[in-house]
């Protein structure tokens, strides 16, 4: 079985720290970071890279579309 | 195999998902975790794929979305309060060939603007509706709206929304706030109307069908295809709901969706759901 492997690039100046990436990723990776940004919100950032499969689903809910997501067929 | 890093897979070839073009660079002013966000880029990526960037015109609307000029790269104009299907009206007689689309909350569309609506649903006007509808007024801090659900507390009705005027002691006198309006079911009534069809955006998939209801909704429009095409978004204001996001999100399934049922009311300009 072919297996995939993502990454996401958050553009944490942007982020507002809203949290929706979080509960809706279905393999855990994004976490809120304990940093905050230039405006005071903790942005998303991943948590544990080495689960992160590409699937999308945290840039296609993210409000503000700061997360740009990458994905290679291992 | 050896082990590949996250800086070998953040390369411009494996990209998968960004932000759409159409889009400016200009940081959305709204609340973090509001619908608006996802359904703004919603509209970027349906426009940005049928490559009709140059000939789309958008109508703004007054409410939490009136800078939404600000953040598409298209043509915009803004509207007054609750009139911006008048002003789509004219905008699209006088360009038949442009794609003319409204952006509207509940406070617009479904209050002020009911008239406008209306009228513009009953007349068959070739445009596309796209409705945000969240059951409050967000940008003046949270007031009653018309699609506020009975019982739901807001800065106008702390008790709870009274649909019929409650009896007994200590209540006389108190006002009648009446019924929640379904205004998609209204509309989908009328002849004028071409597609009618309410969505929301709180998890992935259902951001990926609303996505494909927009885009029916702007294809319908480009086909020629007479009549309005109407999208209502049932989204969330956890800034006036009280909530975090994610507790918005959870609410607004609870409760919202019971009210206001997903899925498609009419297609092709037939009834599809009672």
């Amino acid at each position: 079985m072919a297996s995939f492997k993502g990454a996401i690039l958050v553009d944490t100046e942007r982020c507002k720290g809203c949290g929706v990436c979080v509960v809706n990723c279905p393999c855990g990776v994004i976490g809120l970071a304990k940093e905050v940004n230039g405006k005071g919100y903790n942005y998303a950032y991943m948590e544990e890279p080495d689960k992160c499969i590409g699937c999308a689903s945290c840039g296609v809910v993210c409000p503000d579309g700061v997360i740009s997501v990458y994905k290679v067929k291992l | 195999m050896s082990e590949i890093t996250v800086k070998d897979i953040i390369k411009p070839e494996n990209l998968v998902y960004q932000k759409s073009k159409l889009l400016t660079e200009k940081p959305f002013h709204y609340c973090p975790g509001c619908g608006h966000g996802t359904i703004h880029r919603l509209i970027a990526e349906v426009i940005e794929e049928l490559g009709i960037d140059e000939d789309t015109i958008g109508v703004a609307p007054v409410g939490c979305a009136v800078m939404a000029y600000d953040y598409f790269d298209v043509d915009f104009q803004e509207a007054a309060h609750g009139r911006a299907p008048a002003l789509a009206t004219g905008i699209k007689r006088v360009w038949p060939n442009k794609i003319v689309f409204t952006y509207q909350g509940d406070g617009d569309l479904a209050a002020i603007g009911t008239c406008e609506t209306i009228h513009t649903c009953n007349r068959g006007e070739n445009i596309t509706m796209i409705f945000v509808n969240n059951g409050i007024y967000g940008m003046t801090g949270g007031q009653m709206a018309p699609t506020t659900l009975e019982g739901m507390k807001t800065a106008t009705t702390p008790y709870g929304r009274k649909a019929t005027l409650p009896q007994g002691a200590g209540f006389e006198g108190m006002p009648n706030n009446g019924y929640p309006l379904r205004i998609t079911e209204l509309v989908a009534q009328l002849p004028g109307t071409k597609y009618v069809t309410r969505q929301a955006v709180y998890s992935p998939a259902m951001v990926r069908k609303a996505k494909q209801a927009i885009k029916k909704a702007f294809e319908n429009q480009l086909h020629g295809k007479s009549g309005v095409n109407f999208v209502e978004i049932v989204s969330n204001c956890n800034s006036n709901w009280k909530m975090s996001p994610v507790d918005a999100n959870k609410w607004l399934v609870e409760n919202m969706l019971p009210f206001y049922p997903l899925g498609d009311i009419k297609v092709d300009g037939e009834l599809v759901k009672k």
